[in-house]
Order: structure tokens, then sequence, then C-alpha cells
């Protein structure tokens, strides 16, 4: 696969110099800074030849065509809530329902964006606006996105009345939720570490808020956005194939999509049609990955802040997209207008010179303190008086044993994915050939969503007798223990040569050299790898400790199960017992293991 | 002074910042500064002195507490639209293309594309940047980035052009070269702002680029008084006058108490129970001492500094650290070590040791507390909290925490504590005759 990247890329490379070496007539035109997202500088924006022009219009046209199709359908199709689309198992309806999932993908995508700059913008902008809005993301970030489906389901069916867009919203919104947070996160903390000096000058040489925004915010948070956008868009896969087909308030929902094509497999225990969902879904991803986010990291490495000069990142489709005439085209009738708009907007946000600051009082940061934790406390009360007027106390009492189950099973999965994974990832990242090799793979198998394996795994279980209490610990392992070996390669790759070198001439071996350097020195990659793969077995304990085939339901003891019963049924204060309960128990493991461990990490084994 | 058309004034300008063990720490302390057209003023002085903040209260970007700065007579509030700052890490957008960022301001004041461009680019050429208009910065030199911010600056063609250190992130020969450079813009006339206000710590460059030198001390940052540079351009920095200068500044700096120019000294500071520790590694102390010992026990500092390649910043507190311990005396611009001082310059890595606890604990009486402390709690051991809440009420959070950390190295070299970074614990370090001992096999070894 890389071999064949390379390949193009000189391919494409030595095409570009000949043709280059005939018609050297270089074209300037006027760049506005932050538009020219860097898919061309002013060199190389000249006619080129034709081969590239054809596959990039060609793929244009394809990608909106399939657009244009597959929106129409979902929007036009008229379908009362009682009548659900039928799924149809054959394999040639595959591409179609791919489609449609991956359309919901992008626009949810595309909300989780739009929603991470305006809510990563207003809290690292104003001080009250972050004193509610960063705690809040931490507890959104914890709560099982999972158990929200119920909520929301039922919300946007009452809202699309009468047609499948309920359904699409619904889909989308989970699939938000699981995006959303981490890109928030990573746009708020790269707003609040912008360079000190960067931010004066941008305020001394009276930068529009525009300006501000377009030339030094967004790319310098750039890079931090498209890699967590990347991580979160493969964990959305996930969310997209629970959401979309669906049990609630004993009613069945279906989408027509991957993932309720795999459901209905299931149900009728249609293992070839598994097989080729499980293909199909290989290919999206790999698709995805390389027409998408490849070039977006690759464009995004140009955002680096610091100014050492590196070998720039390469990528076939940015070269065949910068080799082609035709986007230099559109660029060349749109720039004028662009230019203009990006003119106005900077006009129209202009910081005034003379503005007065506004002084910030104490008292009424006071107030306002005291208004918000009134106001949490109220909502807190309102939702322990539902749920226990719903249940009694003895119902939480028996939840929160659940929630003790299914967190020892999450503990126990990061204890064996750890023993099972970390010699074999610091392995690959002391290989730095091996490294290049696995480590596209293993990001691959990190957004490949392990719910379309539970077929395979429950037929085993049920083969050789498994009970689901240790057997739903390996299902959501299957998802989770990609980010820890994904982070421990990165981290063995991190450890410095001359550490390396330095254990091996003292004779550092065996368990010494797991103690003195490999241990310490992948510690906080370790720890950061534990944090993402706990949230995820978290979330994936709702899917995983109960599954079916066919007719055969199995399931585990724990919070889980507990959730997605309460969901199927319908029962409100059990929902949000479950719901509340579980976010607590994340919250609480948060508090009490990672974030001290990930302190430990800051400050004491911190390499450089 | 008063009746001179003034561009920019700081009237009477204090800046405090809460302490977060309650109280506040004072900056700048009741600081007037005006800055009149066609003049250079360097402020000079150490860190924690409160230079770059009052630099930036003048460019409006930091409110004083107290005070008011006006420009053209008028109070300032917000961002000073008369003045273009050259900043220290040179504040490039490396996105950007050196004519890109050359713009930004113009642009940004609505300036028409053509206008900007044709601005930006004489001023690239002004700094010797043509043909690097379509350049990233990341393919630039040090040097050369630090031109496309001086070409940024001027651009604006601002009344006061501010530099914040601006040579201090460069090489040594580049930066001088720079220096030169800019000093040669001004002196032809064809300077793009009517002046220019310049932080430093070296005091060669203010003497060089500088009309009047205002010197500030530290603890609170105050205006101790200022030098007047009347040497005429170009200045020749072999030359007797300059030398004079150098030396005298330097004796202005090395001594908190000295008179600058003929204005009296502030008044004397209440002795403090905790006096500031100056930023000096032991190793650097016992380094500084053995080169002064070698040199014959007496040296020039500005010799020193050029010598040894060193900015004021990184000799002055080896220096103070070196007074404050009674190894060296400092007066006039020259170091001087004393008896004790030699002693322990020559004395072996066990002797030395003793000599420097010995000075530690008659000359910092802090030191003295935490042993006492230490020996009468039972468990020999305290907590960094108790030391850091102690120190917290004298220093601002980052000072105090910077104070520990001398106070630790000094401890450690002098063998009198020994401090867990884990448990961020001190505890008596062991019996003095054990590290003996082991010295003494060392050696036999």
């Amino acid at each position: 696969m890389a071999e064949a990247q390379r390949g193009f890329g000189i391919l494409f490379k030595r095409i570009e110099r000949i043709w280059n070496g005939r018609l050297a007539t270089p074209v300037r035109f006027s760049r506005i800074p932050q538009f020219g997202i860097g898919l061309r500088t002013e060199s190389e924006s000249r006619p080129s030849f034709h081969s590239a022009d054809l596959a990039v219009g060609l793929g244009t046209l394809v990608l909106l065509y399939v657009a244009a199709r597959v929106g129409a359908e979902s929007l036009v199709k008229f379908n009362p809530p009682d009548v659900i689309p039928t799924i149809s198992l054959d394999p040639r309806n595959l591409p179609n329902y791919a489609a449609r999932s991956t359309l919901r993908m992008f626009i949810a995508l595309g909300f989780s964006t739009l929603f991470t700059f305006v809510y990563g913008y207003a809290a690292a902008r104003s001080r009250r606006a972050e004193r509610v809005l960063v705690p809040l993301l931490d507890i959104l970030q914890s709560v099982p996105v999972l158990g929200f489906l119920s909520v929301t389901v039922t919300l946007f069916i009452a809202l699309f009345r009468g047609s499948l867009l309920g359904l699409e919203a619904a889909s989308i919104f989970a699939i938000f939720t699981g995006q959303a947070w981490n890109m928030t996160f990573s746009f708020y903390q790269s707003l609040r570490t912008v360079p000190t000096e960067l931010d004066e000058m941008a305020t001394l040489y009276g930068l529009s808020k525009w300006e501000r925004f377009t030339r030094l915010e967004l790319p310098s948070s750039v890079i931090g956005l498209v890699w967590n956008g990347m991580m979160s868009f493969g964990g959305g896969w996930f969310f997209l194939a629970a959401s979309e087909s669906i049990s609630v308030l004993n009613r069945q929902y279906t989408l027509p999509g991957l993932g309720s094509y795999v459901a209905s497999a299931i149900a009728a225990r249609d293992l070839h049609a598994v097989g080729w969902a499980i293909v199909t879904m290989v290919i999206l991803v790999l698709l995805i990955d390389q027409l998408f986010w490849k070039p977006l990291v690759t464009i995004a490495d140009r955002y680096k802040l610091e100014l050492s000069a590196g070998e720039e990142r390469r990528f076939w489709v940015v070269d065949l997209w910068r080799a082609a005439s035709l986007p230099a085209i559109f660029e060349r009738i749109l720039g004028p207008s662009l230019f203009g708009l990006d003119r106005m907007l900077s006009h129209f946000t202009r910081v005034e010179p003379h503005a007065e600051r506004r002084s910030t009082s104490k008292t009424a940061d006071r107030v306002f303190n005291v208004i918000v934790s009134i106001t949490s406390i109220g909502l807190l009360v309102v939702a322990i008086r539902f749920v226990l007027s719903g249940v009694g106390l003895a119902e939480v009492g028996h939840a929160a044993l659940l929630g003790l189950a299914t967190a020892a099973r999450v503990l126990a999965l990061l204890v064996l994915s750890t023993i099972v994974w970390t010699p074999i990832g610091v392995a690959i990242g002391f290989n730095p050939r091996l490294a290049r090799l696995s480590q596209p793979l293993v990001q691959i198998c990190a957004s490949f969503p392990a719910n379309f394996l539970f077929p395979f795994a429950t037929l085993v279980f049920i083969r050789f007798g498994i009970h689901l209490n240790w057997g739903s610990m390996l299902l959501m392992a299957l998802g989770a223990q990609w980010y820890l070996l994904f982070n421990v390669i990165g981290g063995a790759q991190a450890v410095p040569n001359d550490l390396r070198e330095m254990a091996t001439s003292i004779g550092l071996r065996g368990i010494r050299k797991w103690r003195f350097l490999i241990g310490p020195g992948i510690f906080g990659s370790w720890v950061t790898g534990a944090i993402t793969a706990s949230g995820g077995a978290w979330n994936a304990s709702i899917v995983a400790e109960i599954v079916s085939w066919g007719h055969t339901t199995l399931r585990a003891a724990g919070l889980g199960a507990y959730i997605a019963d309460a969901t199927s049924t319908g029962d409100w204060p059990r929902i949000v017992l479950g719901v509340g309960l579980m976010s607590v128990f994340v919250v609480t493991l948060n508090r009490i293991v990672w974030k001290p461990l990930y302190r430990l990490a800051q400050t004491r084994f911190q390499l450089s | 002074m008063a009746h001179t058309t003034s561009l920019l004034t700081a009237e009477r300008v204090s800046k405090t910042f809460p302490l977060s063990a309650g109280g506040e720490q004072t900056v700048l302390e009741t600081v007037s500064l005006t800055v009149a057209p066609g003049e250079v003023v360097a402020l000079l002085g150490r860190s924690g002195s409160g230079k770059s903040t009052l630099l930036r209260i003048l460019a409006g970007l930091i409110e004083p507490s107290t005070g008011i700065v006006t420009r053209h007579g008028v109070a300032l509030h917000g961002p000073n639209p008369d003045v273009a700052m050259v900043f220290q890490s040179f504040a490039l957008l490396p996105w950007l293309t050196v004519q890109e960022n050359a713009e930004l301001g113009l642009t940004a004041r609505g300036v028409p594309k053509e206008n900007a461009e044709k601005e930006a680019m004489y001023a690239l050429q002004m700094v010797g940047l043509e043909g690097f208009e379509g350049a990233y910065p990341k393919e630039l030199s040090g040097g050369m980035r630090q031109r496309v911010g001086f070409a940024r600056a001027f651009v604006m063609k601002p009344d006061v052009l501010m530099m914040d250190e601006p040579f201090s992130a460069l090489d040594v020969l580049t930066a001088e070269n720079l220096r030169g450079e800019i000093s040669d813009l001004w002196e032809r006339g064809s300077f793009p702002s009517k002046s220019i206000l310049l932080v430093t710590h070296n005091i060669e460059e203010a003497i060089l680029l500088a009309d009047r030198i205002v010197i500030l001390g530290t603890n609170p940052g105050r205006i101790r008084g200022e030098v007047r540079v009347d040497i005429a351009r170009p200045r020749d920095k072999s030359g007797p006058r300059f030398r004079a200068l150098v030396d005298h500044v330097y004796t202005v700096m090395t001594n908190p108490e000295a008179a600058v120019e003929e204005v009296p000294a502030a008044t004397a500071k209440p002795t403090k129970r905790f006096p500031m520790l100056p930023h000096a590694r032991s190793g650097g102390i016992s380094g500084l001492l053995e080169i002064i010992y070698d040199r014959g026990g007496r040296e020039d500092l500005p010799q020193l500094a050029s010598d040894l390649r060193l900015e004021i910043d990184d000799l002055l507190p080896a220096v103070d650290a070196s007074a404050l311990l009674g190894f060296a005396s400092v007066a006039e611009g020259d170091v001087t070590i004393t008896d004790t001082g030699k002693e322990f310059a020559t004395a072996g890595i066990h002797r030395s040791h003793e000599i420097f606890k010995e000075q530690l604990l008659s000359r910092v009486p802090l030191t003295a507390t935490v042993l006492r402390v230490l020996e009468q709690k039972r468990d020999g051991r305290i907590g960094k909290e108790f030391l850091v809440d102690i120190l917290d009420e004298h220093f601002s959070d980052d000072e105090a925490e910077k104070q520990f950390q001398t106070l630790i190295d000094w401890g450690r070299y002098a063998h009198l504590f020994e401090y867990d970074a884990d448990e961020e614990r001190l505890y008596l370090a062991e019996p003095e005759e054990d590290v003996a001992d082991r010295d003494a096999q060392s050696a036999a070894d």
C-alpha cells in the first residue's frame, strides 16, 4: 500500500517536472492567505497535464452524483414511522447502503466541526462561559452516548413526524455525539495555547476578529483538529452501526445503511451477508482514509507552529490535486470574490482601536458562580427525585452493583490488553520499518467498527458455551485495544535513540530494562491510550453485554445490559438511572485513576 | 523635558498582580516615562525589573493598575495604534509567506491590496530581503526571520517602534550584524518611525543604539535613573568614551545602591527577612569563582561577559550569589574574589561543600531557619508546600517556585538537606561523616 503510494507520488512528480520544463511560465494570482489552505502554493499553480485533470474532474463528479442521489433518497421517501424500511440482504445493495451510511457520517462530521468552532471559541474567549462549558464538556465526554439514543430517537421522531428524516437525524446525532467532544476539546486547548507573542502581535497590528480567527487561531489549531477529527470519525462508525438499527420503546427502528444491514443479517443468521458487510466496511474505511483524511493530514502538516524546516509530507491525492489545473482554474475564477468576501468579513469584525476594556467585577463573578451552582444542584435534585420516585432505593443499589461488574470488566480488559499489546507495541515501535508499515494498519483497525465482528464472536461463544459475563470482555476489547496498541507504538518510537544505546551499552536487559527504560519511556503514551480505551469500553458495554444471533440472546450482568434493556422497553426512570450511574462511574474513575496517572506522566515521566 | 512634545507618556504607572497566597505582587511601582520624537530610548534592567511589562503597558497590551498612559496627550485605552512592535521570538505566522507576514498590519487596516503590496516590498528591500517575498519563515535563518519582523513593523510607519529584546534570540554574530544595520538605518535618517523604544538587558546594545538609557531596578520594578549617551554616531565600540560608559552602567547594574547619573538612589529599602536569592546554580557560582581566581582574582565585568559570551542576565546572578555568600565583592564594574572565595575556589570537593555550607548558614537566614525546623521535627522532614507557602507571601507564585528551586540547589550542594522530588519533601542530609568517608574511600581507590 505504502509502496504503491510512493510509486504514484514519484510518477506524478516526474511527469509534473517534465511538463513544467516545457511550460515554465508560473502564473501569479492573488492568494488569500487563509484560503490557500495550501492545496497549492503560488509556484505550483500553473497549467498542467490532462490525466490529473481527468482524475480530479471525474472524481469530483462521481462524488457529487452519489451525494445528490443518496441525499435525495432520504429526503424523498416519505415513510410513516410505522412502516419500517426493509433491508435487503442482497450484497448488490451494499454500495447503496454504504453510501447512505457514509453520507450520515460526513453530515455528522460537518455538524461536529461547526459545534467545535462555536463551543470551543466561546469557552476559550469568555472567562465566564469557560467556567460552565469546560466542566460540561468533561461530563458530556464521559456520558455513554448510546444510552442517549432512546432519548434522541424519541425526540427526533416527534420533531420530524411522519418522515424518515427523524430517524436520519437521530442517527446523525448519535454519530455527532461520538465525534464532537474530542474535537471541541482539542480546539479549545489549541486556542488557549496560542503563543503569547503571536497573540500580542495580532492585537497590536490590529487584526480584525475574522483575521485573527483565519490567520492565527484556525491555522494553529488545525493539526490537532484534523487528527482528533480522524480518530473521532473512526469511532463514529461504531455509533453508526449501533444507531441505524435500534429498538427503542418497544419498537424496532431501521434506517437503510450498513449498520442495519448487519443487524438484519444477524437476525436472519446470514453469515455470508455479515462477511460481505465487513468487506464493504474495510473498503470504505480504506477509501475514506486515502481520499479524505490522508490529504487533510498532509495539508494540515503545513500548519506547524514551530519554524523548523522539515521535509514536507507528500501524499498522492494531494500531488494529483496540485498537478491538475482544474482546481487552479476554479480558484482563479473564485479567487477575487473570495478575496472580496474575506475583506468584507474582516471589515465587519474590526476591533475598535479605542475600545474601552470591560472591567471585570468580582461581585458579578460571584453572582454568576452562585447562579451556576444553584442551577446544577437543582437539576441534580430533579433527576434524583425522578429516579427515586420511579424505582426506589433498592433498584439504585442493584444498578450500582451492576456498574461495579462493568467497571471490573473494563479494568480487567485494560490489564489484559496491556499485557498482550505492550510488548508487541514496543517491539514494533523500536523497529522503525515495522512501525512505518504497521501504524496505518493499526489506525485502520481502530476505526473499523468492532460491532461488525460481534456476530462471529457470538457464534464462538454459543458453540463453546462461554458465558457472556466473560465473553463481553472480549467484545469490549475488540474495539478498545487498538487505542492502547496505537499509543504504545507511538510512545516506543519517541524513546530517544541514545537512551536505548545507553541501555544496551551498560547491559540493561530483561525486567530491568523494562523497569528503568521502557516502562517510564512509554508511560505517558500508555496513559493516553488507556484513557481512550477505557472510554471506548464503557460505551461499548451497552452493546457488548447483550448480543444475539437469530433468536438466541446472550446476556451479561452489567450496567451496559441494564441500560440496553431499559432503552428497548422504554423504562424512563431506569434509563436515567443507568445513564446517570454510568456517567458517575466514568467521572469517578477519571478523577481517582486517570487524572492522577496523567499528572504523574506529565511531571515525572516526561522525555525531553 | 515635560515641555517637549511627547509621542508617548507614562504617568505614575504601577502594575500589581494578585498573589495566590493573597496579597499582591508589585511588578512596577510609580513609573513615569516620556518618549519624545526623534530619540531612541532604551529600557535596561535585569529580569524581574518589569521592563517588558512597562513596554506592554505603553503598547496598550496591558492595562496599568494605577496611573495613565497618553499618546499625543490623549489617554490610551486598548492597543496603541501609534506603535509597532518587534518581538523577541519574531512572532511570525509560519503559514504565511514573508510578503503576507509583512503586509499583515496594513491589510488589517483596510489598505488596498496593491498599496499594501508596494509598501511591504519597500520595507522588505529596506531590511535586505528582496527576492524572499514568496518564501515561508521556516525557510529562513533566524536573522532573516527577525528582518521580516522589522519589515512588518516598518510598513506601519509607527510613531514609536518598540523592540522587545529583538536580538536576544539570535546567535552572537547574527545579532551583531542586524544590530549594526538597524543602527545604520537610524543614523541615515531614513528610519520609518519617529522614535524607538528598546527593551534590552544587553548593556553594549543599549549604549550602541540609545540616546538615553533608562535603568530599572528590581523588586519592585522602578526607574532608578537614566544615563544620557552623548557619543556621536556612528559609535565606535572600542572608543574610550564608549568603554567608560559601559563600565559606568555595569557599576550601576551590579550595585542596587549606586547612584545612576547624579540622581540619588531611591531611599534605601528596609532589609527583608527573605532577601531574594539570585537564580544561580551552585555549579555556576563555583565555576565563576574559579575563572576569576584563575584570572588573578579581579576582573572587569564587561570584559568577563564578552570573553565568556554571556549576557548580563546569565552572568549577574552568579556574581550576585557570590557576593551574597561572601565569596566576592563587586565595585565599579569590577568583581574581586574574597579570601573565603579563594579558599572555596581552590579547595577539594569535600572542603568546598563545607565552606559553601558555612557561608550559606551565616549569610542566608532562610537556610538556617529551614535547618532548625528540620532538626526540630521528629521525622526530620518538611513538605515543599510549607516552604513555598512562606515564600509565597513575599514573592509571586513563579518567583516563589524559583526561590525554592534555588534554595534546594544550594542546600543540596552544601549537604544541608536533601529533597525528594516525588514526595515533594525536604529532609536532613545523611551525616557528614559518611560522605567524608566515601570521599576518602574514592580517593583511596
